[in-house]
């Protein structure tokens, strides 16, 4: 028995490897399943280290530590959020709907991951290739809103209330422009022989691929302009700062999830960040190349692909060297004598996550369909979107410490008159320019 | 105050809460919305014929700077009135006054603006020492003057940053307060307290300076002024930070004197009112420096007014570390405080406004009567004809802008 998987299981990942399409497209339900598991644990992972990074990050900016008491450098420390919230009192407030209240974090938190099916993080590491992906994203992140607002109605208190009407009016309002831009950036994909574009999110990448060029970059500058519309729109379609007055701090106490706590609000913040990561993929797949690597058509031919495969593991390599420099710059006492343990144990682990993907990397070189190279491909792919998504995390994070809020009059100016006719303009500028092109 | 609806508005009509179902009530005066009159029980129709909002905004919040409570009048966003709640942090300072000696009394001051502590100690100091018609000594006053100087730093940068975390940046806030704590460094090393100072006593003050004093002083100044151009780069030209407080929580300088208001607020209207130079106190009248004043008396100017006052506190401080005299600290005091019988009003200009002490003697040990006019307190007053028109975090902008201390507020 043992022996018969140990033949089957390279076969079948083989078969998997070996297929260019994505398992909804293959009809492999259990290779679709698998990838819903992957990657809802995938966002949970990327969500807790998200909370971590932003406390870091955010304290650094502000001549703080941050975290630094739950394991090295608070390494733990979502972990013991996570646990915290579990274990505390859920309230429901007496005079709240109680069913519209326990479902509306729900609602939140399933419209931000279901957009995640139509993610591509490769051309075949995406659960399906939807025919209409980038508008079936659209409609379902959209949906988020109704947590938001339901969640304030359902309190029944005057703070989440105005959270959840400004939350709504916002959404409103920057979904149109985040939505022209959108079609900007579709209306570039039909520039082939053929004619035709695609709402498919893989189609959209494969017409870059194609073209040679992030779209970001086509018909310079409108692909730059409809890139920046949608890259403000979509902080105010996640609620970040300077967009965030559906739970403005200092105005609102808390928002539409004042009377939320424990896991319920929990909730809320795993929808926001999962939202947050499913719009910044959103940016990546229509303007910078989704899982292409830089400059594919400056820096081409096999040495440059080989150069540009250890960019994953030179990362983890550079992560691990950070780890390892935060343990030599700990105090000699004994309390951080665990703390050093943790931290070279976790320095390790990415060391040796490193040397694996150099090691597939350097083994994957050969452009013959084996497993090696096939995988190689595969990391690369994934790696590379990833990292074009950590760079919109970190902006998050960044205009979050920098920027004051707006207020909401001005935030609907800024909506409707600013950004609104720029996307407009910049779709028929685009529509234009691409018949002379064509 | 103006009174916007007029006799031609239409009317609405103003029902109870039990008969709101029908809308042909009738046709009766609708309430003054916009003037004085606030009715917090019954809620007026809007515009949309839906009922007004009121929403408690604290004693428990995020923005209020303490136990400051106000009631708002909303229709949507728009802030039709406020009410200003206030009395919950009351610990009777001006009754416990009247059961302390003089000299007893002195601390108590500090726990009134307990951000700018100094600055209350010097008031209540000069007010009891002009009742005994004693003068502290030149050196004592230079000394005075840089302390409270430099809590005058500390004040804004306070100030600045709870501000700007108001509406919503959060990182000046940490850059503030990390400059603000060289400050109380300094004010540790010369008396031992870090907040509460009690620096100065009757006639004088009571400790002389610390060795190095003059060059930590120096030291600070150096560096704080590149500190001060830092919080500026992250805000005075930032659009957001422009959008939300140009044209935000207006007050006219007739109005903001005809309410008493006094200090930054009240210079940022164009006002050039400030009694260090209008009647110097303390040694103020040896050194040169210029009053800001702003144009339009909004949230902005009144920002720009205390950072230019941050930097004009910075060349005062200079001049009087660099000539202050020698000599005694202490000027003869009798040990007993014994004023003679009289009154007197001796007001001086703290981070906040006009901070006077109204003291009555009736010839023994204790004050008869003390009254404080606290700037905080008359500076709230202007909360409601600030606000009357702009949206709920707009409050909170202005909350912030007119810098009030709960403490003194409530006394």
């Amino acid at each position: 028995m043992p022996n018969m998987i140990a033949i089957w299981m390279p076969n079948f990942i083989m078969s998997y490897l070996g297929s260019t399409v994505t398992p909804g497209e293959a009809g492999s339900q259990f290779w679709a399943l698998i990838y819903v598991l992957i990657i809802f644990a995938g966002v949970s992972v990327a969500v807790m280290s998200m909370n971590w990074l932003e406390r870091k990050a955010l304290a650094h900016f502000q001549i703080r530590l941050g975290p630094m008491r739950v394991g090295p450098h608070g390494l733990l420390q979502p972990i013991a959020d996570a646990l915290k919230l579990m274990l505390k009192e859920d309230i429901i407030p007496s005079e709240a709907d109680q069913f519209v209240f326990w479902v509306a974090p729900l609602i939140g938190l399933l419209a931000a991951f279901t957009v995640y099916t139509v993610i591509p993080f490769g051309p075949s590491q995406a659960v399906s290739d939807m025919n209409i992906g980038i508008l079936f994203m659209l409609g379902v992140s959209s949906l988020g809103v109704l947590g938001v607002v339901v969640a304030g109605w359902a309190s029944n208190s005057h703070y989440p209330l105005i959270g959840a009407l400004r939350s709504s009016a916002q959404m409103v309002s920057y979904e149109v422009a985040m939505g022209l831009a959108v079609v900007s950036a579709i209306l570039m994909t039909s520039l082939n022989e053929k004619g035709t574009g695609t709402l498919s999110m893989i189609g959209i990448v494969r017409a870059q691929e194609q073209q040679g060029i992030w779209f970001i970059f086509k018909f310079f500058p409108l692909g730059l302009i409809a890139f920046i519309v949608f890259a403000i729109a979509m902080i105010a379609e996640t609620n970040r700062a300077p967009f965030d007055m559906a739970e403005a701090e200092s105005e609102l106490t808390a928002g539409y999830h004042t009377e939320y706590s424990g896991l319920r609000w929990s909730l809320f913040m795993l929808a926001e960040y999962a939202a947050m990561i499913a719009v910044s993929s959103i940016a990546v797949t229509l303007w910078l190349g989704g899982w292409m690597r830089p400059f594919v058509r400056l820096l081409h031919g096999p040495s440059w692909d080989f150069i540009f495969s250890l960019f994953p593991g030179l990362t983890f390599l550079g992560l691990a060297a950070i780890a390892f420099v935060g343990v030599l710059r700990m105090p000699a006492h004994s309390f951080f004598k665990i703390q050093k343990i943790g931290l070279e144990a976790f320095g390790g682990l990415l060391g040796f996550i490193a040397l694996m993907l150099l090691v597939i990397a350097i083994a994957g070189r050969s452009q013959d369909p084996s497993i090696g190279s096939r995988l190689n491909e595969s990391i690369g792919y994934i790696y590379w979107f990833l990292l074009k998504v950590a760079v919109f995390m970190y902006l998050f994070i960044w205009y979050r410490a920098t920027w004051p809020r707006y207020r909401f009059d001005q935030l609907m100016r800024v909506g409707w008159k600013v950004l609104l006719p720029i996307s407009l303009a910049v779709l028929i500028v685009t529509a234009i320019v691409g018949v002379l092109v064509a | 105050m103006s009174a916007p609806t007029g006799e031609d508005t239409k009317n609405i009509s103003h029902l109870a809460p039990s008969n709101r179902e029908n809308s042909d009530q009738g046709e009766t005066e609708r309430k003054n919305v916009g003037g004085n009159d606030l009715t917090f029980e019954n809620p007026d129709k809007t515009y949309l014929d839906s009922n007004e909002l009121i929403i408690n905004m604290g004693p428990q919040h995020p923005a209020t700077h303490g136990v400051l409570r106000v009631i708002l009048k909303l229709d949507g966003e728009k802030v039709l009135g406020t009410e200003c709640v206030i009395g919950y942090l009351h610990r009777g300072v001006e009754k416990i006054a009247e059961n302390r000696t003089y000299t007893m009394f002195n601390p108590y001051v500090d726990r009134m603006d307990y951000v700018a502590a100094v600055s209350n100690g010097l008031g209540y100091c000069e007010a009891v020492e002009k009742l005994l018609n004693v003068e502290a000594t030149p050196r004592a006053k230079y000394i005075r003057v840089i302390l409270t100087e430099l809590n005058r730093i500390a004040s804004h940068q306070l100030w600045l940053g709870t501000h700007a975390l108001d509406i919503g940046a959060m990182t000046p806030l940490f850059y503030t307060f990390r400059d603000r704590e060289e400050i109380l460094k300094i004010f540790e090393k010369y008396c031992g307290a870090r907040l509460t100072t009690h620096a100065f006593r009757i006639g004088g003050c009571q400790y002389e300076t610390y060795a190095g004093f003059e060059k930590e002083v120096k030291n600070f100044l150096t560096f704080v002024a590149p500190k001060i151009d830092e919080y500026e780069t992250l805000l005075t030209t930032n659009r957001i930070w422009m959008e939300r407080t140009k044209n935000v929580g207006v007050i006219s300088a007739a109005d903001a004197i005809a309410l008493g208001v006094t200090g930054p607020v009240l210079r940022a209207s164009g006002v050039k009112w400030d009694l260090r130079k209008a009647q110097p106190y303390a040694a103020y009248s040896e050194f040169d420096f210029e009053i800001p004043v702003g144009t339009n008396g909004d949230t902005y100017d009144r920002y720009l007014v205390r950072m230019a006052e941050m930097r004009q506190s910075l060349r005062i401080i200079e001049q009087a570390v660099n000539s202050i005299p020698e000599g005694p600290i202490m000027a003869k005091v009798p040990k007993v405080i014994k004023p003679p019988v009289g009154e007197i009003y001796h007001s001086i200009e703290s981070p906040k406004g006009e901070l006077g002490y109204f003291i009555v003697s009736d010839g023994s040990t204790q004050p008869y009567r003390l009254r404080v006019r606290p700037p905080s307190f008359v500076n709230l007053q202007a909360l409601d004809i600030m606000v009357r028109g702009l949206l709920v975090a707009d409050v909170v902008a202005v909350i912030g802008t007119i810098d009030i201390v709960l403490g003194e507020v409530d006394r």
